[in-house]
């Protein structure tokens, strides 16, 4: 260990490796709030009701009806004709990106360690969601099928 | 009158006796950290002679107190109930005072580093602090309305006794915090060892705190941040339950809602 002068002492000892954001004795502010048990129960409810309009979107679009090749501007309009498709369109859009922006706040939150790499990977994350939900669903409620 | 001793030996004592010196050489490879020497720390073999039925905390000791003096690990009772001397031996988290050589592939060497996610201070030696402050963050004792001193004891049923009896076995070594990935990356989040001991009072049916505890618990650092990857459950040397304790806590949480 000694091939080198050291550096440190033991009246100088080397600066420990502090783990990011310890728990201190300020640390619990206690926020009162219920919304992390609200975003973990959107998880679970969003997902069961996801698998089955994912899974029906993938059927609908790839499998049946000659498949993936039938799918043009005249196939969507003719579905989104349909209130019914309308609406299975615009809750899938909306829960699976709610679902998904919130499983990568959760992965944000787990993996960025300095508070300012997390606040702005989640202003990223929200910004793009927002913007993809509002897009969306204009899309879907302005739709024309006689666009030129 | 004593108790009648067996006049001949066993079958399984003679093995027993005969195979006592049977010592094989193990290789212990010790993750080193000494502030006053280097600020980097290094992976240190040692070479000794040990029965495979042996602890690894043994070889510790055998290491301090034979080969290397500077060695520093914390253990106190060494029986795997005081809760010093946790520590990361081959990859796990798991006590020196309960893993015997013979359970660890004696063939390769034995690494044994610190516990992840708190600061070493010297060798094998964490600071514990963040660890107890989570744990006096969800207030593990008990509490009552009634502010008398109490004139008699305070019973309960052998049910409501069982409905807590798995997290009374915490010893508080920090094995289950310190094997969590979520904890790894946020010192912030409350981890296991904390929450199985606000679960020990939420589930007594003595305690009437428990809306309190819950509600820390309910925070944006508290149980929702816990992936259910059973790293702790894994990890705790104790066989709690440790996974299976939070999900007791979201549960609660949940249907005090609903």
């Amino acid at each position: 260990m000694n091939d080198s002068v050291s550096l440190y002492d033991v009246d100088n000892p080397a600066p420990v490796i502090e783990p990011p954001r310890a728990r201190t004795k300020k640390t619990p502010r206690s926020t009162r709030t219920n919304f992390e048990l609200y975003g973990w129960l959107f998880m679970r409810l969003s997902g069961i009701v996801l698998v089955v309009l994912v899974l029906g979107h993938l059927l609908v679009q790839l499998v049946l009806d000659g498949g993936v090749s039938k799918i043009g501007f005249a196939f969507v309009a003719g579905r989104w004709a349909s209130p019914f498709w309308q609406a299975w369109d615009l809750i899938m859009l909306w829960l699976a990106m709610l679902h998904g922006a919130n499983g990568l706040r959760t992965v944000i939150n787990d993996y960025a360690q300095r508070d300012n790499t997390r606040f702005w990977l989640k202003m990223l994350l929200y910004a793009a969601t927002v913007f993809t939900v509002l897009l969306g669903t204009l899309v879907i409620f302005t739709f024309d099928p006689n666009i030129r | 009158m004593s108790t009648p001793t067996l006049e001949k030996h066993s079958a399984a004592l003679d093995a027993a006796e005969s195979t006592a010196a049977q010592k094989i050489t193990v290789t212990f490879r010790i993750r080193r950290f000494n502030p006053e020497v280097s600020d980097e720390a290094k992976w240190q073999d040692f070479q000794l002679e040990l029965d495979p039925k042996e602890r690894v905390l043994d070889g510790l000791h055998k290491i301090k107190w034979e080969q290397d003096g500077t060695l520093t690990f914390r253990r106190s009772c060494a029986h795997g109930i005081c809760g010093s001397d946790a520590m990361r031996i081959n990859g796990k988290n798991r006590l020196a005072c309960k893993t015997l050589i013979k359970d660890i592939n004696p063939e390769k060497p034995i690494t044994v580093e610190a516990i992840k996610g708190l600061t070493v201070l010297k060798d094998l030696v964490v600071d514990m602090e963040p660890f107890f402050q989570a744990y006096r963050d969800v207030m593990p004792f008990l509490i009552t309305k009634d502010t008398n001193e109490p004139t008699r004891e305070r019973l309960q049923s052998a049910e409501d006794r069982e409905r807590f009896d798995d997290t009374t076995k915490c010893i508080l070594c920090a094995a289950c915090t310190t094997s969590c990935p979520v904890f790894w990356n946020d010192g912030q989040y409350f981890g296991p060892a904390a929450i199985v001991n606000a679960h020990r009072f939420i589930f007594d049916s003595r305690d009437e705190a428990g809306e309190q505890r819950l509600e820390i618990l309910n925070d944006k650092d508290g149980v929702w941040r816990c992936r259910t990857t059973f790293n702790c459950t894994d990890a705790c040397p104790r066989g709690i339950e440790v996974t299976k304790a939070i999900q007791e806590v979201k549960r609660a949480l949940i249907t005090r809602r609903f």
